[in-house]
């Protein structure tokens, strides 16, 4: 008896098959049904819906961080120009006192060399004047000295 | 009675005795019935413990739950493919589950410490019939696979990619559930009666490092027999071009 045990007798056996294994094989696909409701699903839900978070989290993150960066170059243009044009200032403000100091010094001088030439022809003309006179006065004095001489004789 | 048996103080040795339950004129074995129903109701309980309170921000059990969730998932899609794997990850996912607990099951709880009338509680797994029923699903499951995805396409899988290989591949068809069920039933039954016969010789010490290698042994067959199943059910989807 003891020799039949491994090959499936009447009674026991390692290879005793029998309702056993059609049983089994619907408990265990009873089994998957039920733990595809209970375990599979609900899980996957739960897994799904949080990759889908992190990966629109991440996609917004992203977004974000593009919009950042574009306001960032925005403002490093603005600020690029303000200092351009700050510069430029600068410059035109510096030719227009460079200018208004020459026009200044220009009319300075023009009008400095136009008193100094009326002063000049001022005193030309009274020296002219004051010759004229003094001619004058001398042909009078020569003239009454030459009278006197004329008289005395 | 067709069986083995050595009485000792500390263990006993029991190989092919079953607990025969009558159903009508229909014959199970009720111990394999017993362990199963319990691994059955541990692996609901895990389940609906860890599934009552799901938040965004994983705590407890749910994180437990997830991991196995992810981990099965990837063994299906890399096994199946990205297509079809959806539909049969629940599949895959319960057969190494319920081999996974049954198998540690058998290993860490101490099942002999209950009493049956006849035969031993153990692994549901080291039962033959349990193996044959798991790996005749899987048979079935690949061929409704194949054929519900390429219709009467599925058949040139057997000449792909030369008619030659039809022989084989009708022959694979038979010896693919052959060796599922026999890797399984063989390797829980050997670490069993491993345990077994170095408890009943050495009762101290010696059994402890051959109970770690069964447990690796036997979280290596549930891996196995999954892998294998959806290899299977990814072979039978495939598109050949």
């Amino acid at each position: 008896m003891s020799s039949l045990f491994l090959l499936g007798a009447s009674e026991g056996g390692l290879f005793d098959f029998d309702a056993t294994l059609p049983l089994m094989a619907v408990q265990v696909v009873i089994l998957t049904f039920i733990l595809n409701a209970l375990f599979f699903k609900p899980v996957g839900k739960v897994v799904e819906e949080r990759e889908s978070f992190i990966t629109t989290s991440r996609a917004e993150a992203k977004q974000k961080l593009a919009e950042a960066e574009s306001l960032e170059s925005d403002l490093r243009e603005q600020l690029k120009q303000a200092r351009q044009s700050a510069q430029k200032v600068i410059f035109e403000a510096e030719q227009d006192s460079d200018k208004l100091y020459r026009e200044a010094l220009a009319l300075a001088t023009a009008e400095a060399n136009a008193s100094r030439e009326e002063a000049r022809r001022e005193i030309d003309s009274q020296r002219e004047i004051a010759f004229n006179q003094l001619k004058l006065d001398a042909e009078k004095l020569g003239d009454l000295i030459v009278e006197r001489l004329l008289d005395v004789k | 009675m067709g069986s083995l048996s050595f009485v000792v103080p500390f263990a006993e040795l029991e190989v092919g005795q079953h607990l025969y339950w009558q159903l009508g004129n229909l014959r199970i074995h009720g111990q394999v019935f017993m362990t199963s129903w319990i691994v059955i109701g541990a692996l609901l309980t895990l389940v609906v413990v860890g599934t009552k309170k799901m938040e965004r921000d994983p705590r407890g059990v749910q994180n437990l739950l997830e991991f196995l969730w992810d981990y099965i998932r990837d063994l299906a899609r890399t096994q199946i493919g990205e297509k079809v794997y959806r539909d049969w990850m629940p599949f895959i996912g319960t057969l190494f589950l319920f081999i996974f607990v049954s198998n540690w099951g058998g290993a860490l709880v101490p099942w002999k410490l209950i009493h049956l009338p006849s035969g031993e509680l153990g692994a549901p797994t080291a039962d033959i019939n349990t193996t044959v029923a798991l790996a005749l699903l899987v048979s079935l499951s690949y061929f409704y696979a194949g054929l519900s995805n390429k219709g009467l396409r599925y058949f040139e899988y057997y000449v792909h990619p030369t008619p030659i290989m039809l022989p084989f591949k009708i022959v694979e068809d038979f010896t693919k559930p052959l060796s599922l069920s026999f890797r399984l039933f063989g390797n829980i039954l050997a670490d069993e009666l491993v345990v077994a016969v170095l408890v009943f010789l050495v009762p101290l010490v010696l059994p402890v490092p051959v109970m770690f290698l069964g447990l690796f042994t036997s979280a290596i067959q549930a891996l196995i027999f999954a892998t294998l199943a959806a290899y299977y059910i990814g072979e039978a989807v495939e598109e050949h071009h």
